[in-house]
C-alpha cells in the first residue's frame, strides 16, 4: 500500500518496482489478445507510459493490477483495430503463439482464423479470451470493464456470426 | 443455442490454440526507462496560432465546418 501512495505521489522507484513487479503479468495479460509477441512488448511499455502519466489520478485501494490491466486492455483494442485496418486477413494470426490442432485441415484452419480476424474487435477480444483462452467471465468482464452479462452477450455475438460466416465459407461447424 | 453453434467455440480452439508462452522473455524496464527519458514533443508556437486561427475562421464561418470535415 506505501507503495502505491508513493507511485500516486510520484515517486520514480515506486513506479520501477511496480514496472518490474508487474510487467510479466501485464504481458501475459496482453499477448492473449493480440496473440503477437513483439506487439504485446511495445503495448506492455505504452501501457506503463499511460500508466505513469496517469498517476495523479491513480487510487491506491483500488488496487494496481487491476487498473493496469483495464488500461492494456484498451491498448490491445486499439492495437487490434489498427492491426485489421492495416493488414490483409491471411496475416490474422501469428503462428508462434498459436499452436494448432494437426488434424485440423490446413484450408479449414485458415478460414477459421479468417473469419475469427473478420470478427469486429470488441467480440474478437471476449472471443479469445473466453473461448480459446478460456479465461474466468469475471476477468474479461474487469479488464473490458463491462458486465459479465455483456461478456456473454459478446462471446454468443461471436459464435453467431462465426458459424455464419464459416457455413459461408462452406465450413460446417 | 443452435447444436452447431456449440461446436464453434471446438473449432476455434482447435484452429488457434491458446497462447503457447504467455511469459515475457526479458526485461522491458531498459525500454520503459528510454520512454521516460523521451524529450515531450513540443509544438513550435506558430503551430499553434495556426490552429487558432483555423478555430476562428470556423467559429466566424460556422458554414465551412462541412467543408473542412469533408476533407477528412
Amino acid at each position: 500500500m506505501e507503495l502505491l501512495e508513493e507511485f500516486a505521489r510520484g515517486d520514480a522507484e515506486a513506479f520501477e518496482a511496480l514496472f518490474r513487479q508487474f510487467q510479466g503479468e501485464v504481458y501475459g495479460w496482453i499477448v492473449r489478445i493480440v496473440r503477437d509477441p513483439g506487439a504485446a512488448e511495445d503495448l506492455t511499455v505504452e501501457t506503463f507510459w499511460r500508466v505513469y502519466r496517469a498517476r495523479s489520478r491513480f487510487d491506491p485501494r483500488r488496487g494496481f493490477g487491476p487498473w493496469a490491466r483495464r488500461i492494456a486492455t484498451n491498448l490491445a483494442l486499439d492495437h487490434l483495430s489498427t492491426r485489421r485496418n492495416e493488414t490483409s486477413l491471411e496475416d490474422g494470426f501469428q503462428p508462434p503463439c498459436s499452436p494448432p490442432d494437426p488434424a485440423l485441415a490446413a484450408d479449414v484452419r485458415e478460414k477459421v482464423a479468417a473469419a475469427f480476424t473478420r470478427l469486429p474487435v470488441k467480440l474478437r477480444a471476449a472471443a479469445t479470451l473466453a473461448m480459446i483462452e478460456e479465461t474466468p467471465y469475471g476477468e474479461i468482464a474487469d479488464a473490458l470493464g463491462i458486465s459479465i452479462g455483456t461478456v456473454k452477450s459478446r462471446v454468443f455475438r461471436a459464435v453467431r456470426l462465426l458459424r455464419g460466416d464459416l457455413q459461408r465459407m462452406g465450413v460446417e461447424p | 443455442m443452435n447444436p452447431s453453434d456449440e461446436r464453434v467455440p471446438d473449432l476455434l480452439k482447435r484452429a488457434l490454440g491458446p497462447v503457447a508462452d504467455a511469459g515475457l522473455k526479458r526485461d522491458l524496464w531498459p525500454r520503459m526507462r528510454a520512454r521516460l527519458d523521451r524529450p515531450a514533443i513540443r509544438l513550435p508556437w506558430w503551430d499553434w496560432a495556426l490552429a487558432a486561427a483555423v478555430l476562428l475562421c470556423l467559429i466566424l464561418f460556422p458554414a465551412a465546418i462541412p467543408a473542412v470535415l469533408y476533407q477528412f
